[in-house]
């Protein structure tokens, strides 16, 4: 299997640290009701087809949403799931 | 022997592709036999006579050659070294090299003589299935008795048993254009991509390069086989976009463009100098060529495994590659056109033929005699073939051959097409499964692989396909045109098995017949892959490449459905074995997990202390000195050391991230429990780190080097997973903040300096002295002895203590002069043992405690969780459950009788409870002896522990049969009041 890093290029999946869903993204407000954070926590879909999980790269540090596809194992699109051009301050 | 001295198998002149004027001499059970550079065993025995040369799994029935190939099902052999074997290599595959010593296998005391043979006579009672029928009971002689009787009695060759420490690689290569096999059809694709430009791999599994145009040698392009094959590859050797890879077995497909391959490196040599045995290679390729080509089957006959029996075009290639004509008299039974042409070639070769044709309307013009329409029906030769019977419409025949070339059809070698789950579709005019588009993205199957089995289709298809991946590629194919070639037409009936008194078998490799085969099915295992596992058929090494499709038809025969609907089994990954020593190249001992040494690591390795694991880290056990007789001996008095004057500990594992810009602290609050925004220059703050889910991830210190500058210390077991975690908020939840992390573990060497003495150690060696003035929780910059380093005033230990940094490359150097001016004090270096006892008495939590599964309140810290802001973990932490008195609560426990060991791991009990399970209130999580007060002491959650301070509770070890009670007491042992560290 291999991913595209948008800072490094093509690289095998041993590179990577795989995640979960995307889902955790969404944090909850600190006052959401505990279901809210109980499904932010805990709570996954687990579709066969489309899916956008979480995927760290080692050696850059780079969290990325990986859309992609279970069934067929195709990836559709890789992104950062910070913005580059918000990268590494001032 | 069973063979008279006029037949048999023979090396004859003129032919084939071996190096007669190198000969060599090997060893097959001990005998010396001669062969030539260019042989395989499996040719070289053949060209002395030799035609058994294996016993099979199952009823140990006398096995020859089947194949010239790597799907070689019988003539598995054992590789002789000194001190070391290779058991279940193909004859057909090992190259002969001088000196080499092979060995049969499964067979006692004899190849020729075989007792266990004994299997065949039984063999009524030993049908698919036995097994599971006949030793189910009684349950408990199955693991005893059985199983080893069985395993004995059954299997392949043997490992030596010892430690393999032969050479083994990995490599990696990437490429635009993988060609997969280099047949007409392979190398016609890697012209055309090599004159292209494109970047090429052509892996080819044998050791010479050429696929049938060496075997079958048809005329291409007006020469030889050999001869284009050579011209083309001479062209491809010289252009530096091409990589030629021979004996090389690409074994799976694999997402996304890679491959896995196996390459032999040195097996066919004597002297292998540094070369590995085998390279196993992951190849990323952009397109993929499938151009494998294609497996001859045989045909289920009665009897149909004797030494003789073979495939027509495996006698076909041991004349024309290695010379050698497989008998004198030679029948040839084939339900297809495409045998003619081998018997033909048999015949020119000196050989007397005849031709069987199962099919009633094939043609009868040949210069030998032709049965059509008529059948092989039995076999007799008890080591070798001596006669078959043949029935036709007329009646039955008995013929006296030595070799029996057969022909079933072919088959695609489609397995890497299907490796990613697609299915094959049936061709029913080939008899035979064929590749559909797209099943492996990317890869495209050309010539025989795809079903084209003509010489001339397969040179045009490999064209095909090249120029196909070029445009994908965006690469302008170069001006080519396919060689002119003879046709070669390919027409068949289907013949699968052939009835008759006498076992037809289908799996060689795991002797199973057509009768098992029926029998699965009468039994109701109908599902193909209900009957594989049932009957065990094309399980073997060679994985049924020379069986499935036959027994699938078997099966769809016996069950009334057709081939397409029985369907094939599931094709996995490796296409050919691959020995674990390949696959795991590279993977022992420190490469298998790689060692991060500390700067001090010679010095301590010098002072002999023991080193021990702490991940991937090296740490000192402890510091012997001479008289110590246990390492308890010297944690004791480094505890007293440290405690009475001073200690000096490399802390260098810990983790250490440098965060800097104007949101950092900013930053530091949100994944930090307490408050780090307030925290002044110059100062060091405690810091407890949650998890998302309201548990503890880690905790550390973090100092205050600047306005917009912290540098966060993480505990050595949690510093990978702390900086992932830190890159993840920052850039999930943080992405417009103006902050900026990096790991600096690496860079900075850092040393406890520990003890009453600290101060006054560190006052003989700095530019500036200290005076009481730099604080507890202080830190900042100093100069030492010229180089810039920093300093920060925290303890782990209790005591006054400092730590002291400098870059990596001076830390061998300080560690040295750190010891050896503390033993000026009466101190000196102190390992993890002290370390850890100094961190009890002190009450101190380290991963034993914080284990992932306890809470901020759990360790007494809920307190640390900032009212005012929001943190990771917080609301999750706020959750029911979580905290209040049913949690286990972190205590300090103190035995009632002070020399008793307390045991980490030992539950703890009320007093009057029994020790069982349902009655466990909470654990020892760290135990040591504390020199400093006399006592053993531990660490370990109780429920509602804290409220509980002074009570006996009872610790029971069941594991090392401990038991005693213990005092409740705060986990603060020693100077609870912490006058010690500050003052």
């Amino acid at each position: 299997m291999r991913l595209s890093c948008p800072l490094c290029g093509t690289r095998d999946r041993r590179e990577y640290t795989y995640f979960g869903s995307d889902d955790y993204l969404n944090r909850p407000a600190p006052d959401a009701p505990p279901q809210a954070w109980d499904d932010h926590l805990h709570n996954r879909d687990n579709p066969a087809g489309r899916t956008r999980d979480l995927w760290y790269h080692d050696p850059c540090g780079t969290w990325l949403a990986v859309t992609r596809d279970t069934v067929t194992h195709a990836v559709h699109g890789v992104d950062p799931v910070m913005p580059v051009s918000g990268r590494g301050g001032a | 022997m069973s063979t008279p001295p006029n037949a048999g198998p023979v090396r004859v002149a003129g032919y084939g592709l071996i190096d007669r004027s190198e000969p060599l001499r090997f060893s097959f059970d001990g005998v010396e036999y001669g062969g030539c550079r260019g042989d395989t065993v499996a040719s070289a025995l053949l060209a002395n006579g030799v035609r058994l040369m294996g016993r099979s799994f199952k009823y140990h029935r006398p096995r020859g050659v089947l194949t010239a190939g790597a799907e070689e099902p019988n003539a598995l052999v054992t590789v002789i070294e000194d001190g070391q074997q290779t058991p279940n290599v193909r004859a057909t595959v090992q190259e002969l090299f001088g000196g080499l010593r092979v060995a049969s296998q499964n067979r006692w005391p004899s190849l020729s003589l075989d007792l266990m043979a004994v299997n065949d006579l039984a063999a009524p009672f030993l049908a698919a299935g036995f097994y599971y029928k006949t030793f189910m009971w009684p349950r408990a002689f199955w693991e005893k008795l059985y199983e080893p009787l069985i395993r004995r009695a059954a299997g392949l060759g043997r490992l030596s048993g010892r430690h393999d420490d032969a050479p083994y690689e990995k490599a990696y290569a990437f490429c635009d254009l993988l060609v997969i096999g280099a047949g007409p059809a392979g190398l016609m694709a890697a012209l055309a991509a090599g004159r292209a430009g494109a970047d090429v791999v052509l892996a080819e599994e044998d050791s010479r390069m050429g696929g049938r145009l060496l075997s079958e040698q048809p005329v291409v392009g007006g020469r030889p086989g050999p001869e284009w094959a050579e011209t083309v590859l001479a062209e491809l050797a010289t252009m530096p976009n091409v990589r030629l890879m021979p004996r090389t077995t690409v074994t799976g497909a694999y997402d996304h463009g890679t491959f896995g391959a196996l390459e032999r490196v040195g097996l066919h040599l004597a002297e292998t100098g540094p070369l590995p045995r085998e390279c196993f290679w992951r190849i990323v390729a952009k397109r993929a060529i499938l151009a494998a080509g294609a497996l001859e089957r045989p045909v289920a006959f009665p009897d149909n495994d004797r030494p003789g029996v073979m495939l027509a075009s495996a006698a076909l290639a041991y004349l024309n590659r290695w010379g050698v004509l497989a008998g004198r008299r030679i029948a040839v039974f084939a339900n297809n056109d495409g045998a003619r042409a081998t018997a033909r070639a048999l015949q020119a070769a000196g050989a007397e033929v005849m031709l069987i044709d199962s099919r009633p309307n094939a043609s009868a013009l040949e210069d030998f005699r032709v049965w059509r329409g008529a059948q092989v029906t039995g076999t007799r030769g008890r080591l070798g073939l001596r006669e078959i019977t043949l029935t036709d419409s007329a009646g039955s025949v008995t013929l006296e051959v030595d070799c029996l070339a057969v022909s079933g059809g072919w088959n695609p070698t489609l397995h890497l097409a299907c490796h990613m789950n697609g299915r094959p579709e049936w061709d029913a005019a080939l008899a035979a499964f064929v590749p559909r588009p797209d099943m492996v993205p990317g890869l495209e199957a050309a010539g025989a692989a795809r079903g084209l089995f003509d010489t001339a289709a397969c040179l045009a298809d490999g064209l095909r396909a090249a120029r196909e991946a070029l445009a994908d590629l965006g690469l302008k194919p170069a001006a080519l045109e396919a060689p002119e070639t003879a046709d070669q037409p390919y027409a068949i009936e289907p013949l699968w098995a052939v009835p008759g008194r006498g076992r037809a078998w289908l799996d060689l490799a795991n002797d199973v017949t057509v009768k098992d085969v029926k029998l699965a099915a009468a039994e109701n295992f109908r599902s193909v892959e209900h009957m594989k596992r049932y009957t065990t058929q094309g399980m073997a090494p060679d994985q049924g490449r020379n069986s499935n499709v036959a027994a699938l038809a078997v099966l769809a025969d016996a069950t009334g459905r057709g081939i397409p609907e029985t369907g094939t089994t599931t094709f996995r990954p490796p296409y050919s074995p691959v020995s674990i020593a390949a696959m795991g190249a590279g993977g022992r001992a420190e490469g298998f997990q790689p060692q991060r040494l500390m700067t001090s690591h010679q010095a301590s390795v010098a002072r002999h202390a023991p080193m021990i694991e702490a991940g991937l880290w090296y740490r000192p056990s402890y510091f012997p000195l001479p008289g110590e007789a246990t390492w308890r001996d010297a944690c004791d008095r480094e505890v007293a050391m440290v405690r009475g004057s001073v200690g000096v500990c490399d802390v260098s594992t810990l983790g250490k991230i440098d965060i800097q810009g104007p949101d950092a602290a900013r930053f530091l609050d949100f994944v930090y429990t307490n408050t780090f925004s307030t925290l002044p220059v110059g100062r060091v703050r405690y810091g407890l780190m949650l998890r998302e889910d309201g548990h503890v991830m880690d905790d550390g210190t973090t100092a205050r080097l600047g306005e917009t500058h912290y540098l966060m210390t993480t505990t050595t077991a949690a510093a990978g997973q702390v900086m992932r975690h830190l890159d993840f908020v920052r850039q999930a939840h943080c992405a417009d903040w103006d902050v900026a992390l990096i790991s600096v573990t690496e860079q900075w060497a850092q040393f406890a300096v520990a003890g009453p003495k600290a101060r006054d150690l560190l006052n003989t060696m700095l530019d500036e002295p200290l005076t009481g003035d730099f604080p507890f929780m202080g830190c900042g910059p100093l100069r030492l002895m010229g180089v810039e380093a920093r300093l920060f005033r925290i303890s782990f230990s209790g005591e006054l203590g400092y730590e002291i940094a400098v870059p990596a490359r001076y830390g061998a150097a300080l560690f040295r002069d750190l010891c050896a001016r503390a033993e000026t004090f009466g101190g000196g270096p102190y390992g993890l043992e002290a370390l850890n006892v100094l961190r009890i008495e002190k009450g101190f939590v380290t991963h034993a405690e914080i284990h992932g599964r306890v809470t901020a309140f759990d360790i007494g810290m809920a307190r640390m969780i900032a009212a005012g802001k929001d943190c990771i973990g917080k609301a999750a932490a706020a959750r029911p459950g979580l905290s209040g008195a049913e949690r286990e609560q972190l205590v300090g426990l103190k035995p009632a009788s002070p020399q008793t060991p307390v045991s980490a791991g030992a539950h703890l009990f009320a007093a009057a409870d029994p020790a069982v399970r349902k009655h466990s209130q909470g654990y020892v999580t760290s135990a040591c002896w504390s020199p400093t007060l006399g006592s053993w002491l531990g660490l370990g959650f109780l429920r509602n522990g804290r409220a509980r301070t002074g009570e006996m509770v009872r610790m029971v070890d069941h594991l090392r049969g401990a038991e005693m009670l213990c005092e409740v007491c705060h986990p603060v042992f020693h100077d609870p009041e912490g006058g010690k560290m500050r003052g």
